[in-house]
């Protein structure tokens, strides 16, 4: 991400709008700057900001008088009344940045956007955790904090050490260099994003030890991290196993996508592969 | 994608925020799927909605090019039809709703409508079985959020990550989020007005701006 800095006239507008608080005033030249370093090129200041187009010259004269005369500004606190952002193409391994931050970027490993898969949301079309088994999708960096990849690697080389099998569709398993040792490739280990998920799944039986697992790197590594935990309902559309587990184990567990079991097959292949197999 | 799981807050502070989405599962019923994510969101319109999305557009979104004016005249509507007419793709629509009883009668036109899509919902674990048994359903899959670790103190105070998580993509940073609290609880907008703004940085269209009003009505009363 760049401000073109003919058109920046250092309203400020935008510093709080960087979730990575990369953008920041420059004393010197009175225009706003991103730190590259901080910056996950997520596009809030792009895309989210509203936009006028007005004079950059006009707009820096009427601030400078109202600034002498201590006229405090009330502008809308979402505008960027010259339009300075300028959103420039990536390449790898600075690409990976916007790849897992701009929610609006499509996944190329994927063919979905974001920063995980369908996980549970398409259990019922798509069975991916089954009755006794339960998934988790761990995420880094989110809310607001950011991670790197080689502290998402410290996760994914302990998990592995405990011979947990990752997600094969998932886009961090698509950077793995090494499956069954959690290693992801070198060349975008110190780049920055706003989250990635891992997906797992294990037995039941594991659910305390993963979530140790999660917890003990975590205090390795300098983010924040957000767990899901998902499992299949009975026929009743009861969770007799989870649940109960979790409230043992003192997890707050409050909220949650339920999936309400609506979906099924219907893409006319799909359907036919089914029939055949019932022939 | 909408990542709503993680939206922060007590069970209680979810009664006005109920999400239902659906999603095609890649290359089992996503043929032609868009006339059926256009429907359900016709269908989500109708039942009061507090904001429909399209994974791409928020029913209300930034705006570029404006007039100077707009600083007196911001447009503050929610535009459905927008959001409708633009589902382009095989992907995530959703709806958010701030009462029960809308909420309950969308799904009940929605498992009437018999898509064949998944179709989920994101709130508490409560308010989600209330619903489903409502409206004679079983749920399939739950998927419970955790609460946050954050082991070298990273996350703001509650106020702030309540308004930020409301985009679970993080568009709506906490430093934006405190300002818009801040400028409330200088009297330099109104709660609605801040809420509006708040919504406009959420591409997917997830984010709820009645909860974000009366959370930022709440913060306002209650200082810390
Ligand atoms: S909002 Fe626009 S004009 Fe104002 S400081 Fe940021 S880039 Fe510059
Ligand atoms: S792209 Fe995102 S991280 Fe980079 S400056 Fe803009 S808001 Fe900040």
């Amino acid at each position: 991400m760049k401000i073109n800095q003919q058109k920046c006239v250092g309203c400020g507008n935008c510093v709080p709008v960087c979730p990575m608080g990369a953008i920041y005033v420059d004393q010197s030249t009175t225009r706003a700057t991103i730190n590259d370093d901080a910056c996950v090129e997520c596009g809030a200041c792009f895309r989210g900001m509203s936009t006028e187009n007005l004079n950059p010259t006009m707009v820096r004269t009427v601030r400078k008088v109202a600034k002498f005369l201590r006229f405090r500004f009330e502008p809308e606190p979402d505008v960027c009344p010259t339009s300075a952002f300028e959103m420039h193409d990536l390449e790898m391994p600075r690409l990976i940045r916007q790849i897992f931050s701009d929610p609006v970027v499509e996944h190329k490993s994927t063919g979905i956007k974001g920063r995980g898969t369908e996980e549970v949301k398409t259990n019922d079309v798509n069975p991916r955790v089954g009755a006794g088994e339960v998934g988790y999708t761990i995420e880094f960096g989110r809310p607001g904090v950011g991670v790197r990849f080689f502290e998402i690697q410290n996760m994914t080389r302990e998990l592995a050490r405990n011979g947990i099998t990752f997600e094969k569709k998932n886009p961090i398993t698509h950077l793995m260099t090494n499956t069954s040792t959690g290693d992801l490739r070198e060349d975008i280990l110190q780049e920055k994003i706003l989250s990635a998920i891992v997906e797992i799944k294990t037995e039941i039986t594991r659910v305390e030890e993963v979530l140790r697992i999660v917890h003990d790197v975590n205090d390795k590594i300098d983010t924040v991290t957000a767990v899901g935990i998902s499992t299949r309902c009975d026929e009743n559309g009861e969770d007799k196993i989870l649940d109960p587990l979790l409230e043992e184990l003192g997890f707050v567990h409050v909220r949650a996508k339920t999936n309400m079991g609506l979906g099924r097959v219907t893409n006319q292949i799909e359907l036919k592969k089914i029939e055949e197999i019932n022939i | 994608m909408t990542n709503t799981l993680h939206r922060y807050g007590s069970a209680e502070s979810f009664r006005d925020d109920y999400i239902i989405f659906a999603i095609p599962a890649k290359g089992l019923n996503d043929d032609d799927c868009i006339p059926k994510l256009k429907d359900f969101l016709r269908i989500c319109a109708k039942h009061n909605p507090a904001n429909i999305g399209n994974g791409n557009r928020s029913s209300l979104a930034p705006e570029k090019g404006l007039k100077p004016s707009a600083h007196w005249t911001r447009n503050k509507k929610p535009d459905w039809n927008k959001v409708i007419d633009e589902v382009g793709k095989s992907g995530t629509v959703s709806a958010v709703f701030a009462h029960e009883n809308d909420a309950q009668a969308c799904f009940d036109e929605v498992v009437k409508a018999d898509f064949g899509l998944s179709v989920n919902m994101s709130t508490s674990v409560e308010n989600a079985k209330r619903v489903a048994k409502a409206c004679g359903v079983s749920r399939h899959s739950v998927e419970y959020a955790l609460p946050f670790n954050d082991p070298h103190d990273h996350l703001p105070n509650s106020q702030v990550l309540e308004l930020s998580t409301m985009c679970g993509h993080g568009m709506v940073s906490f430093n934006f989020a405190k300002k818009m609290l801040d400028m409330v609880r200088e009297g330099r907008r109104t709660p609605e007005d801040a809420a509006a703004t708040l919504v406009r940085f959420c591409p997917c269209g997830v984010y709820n701006p009645v909860r974000a009003k009366r959370l930022i009505e709440e913060a306002c009363k209650e200082q810390r």
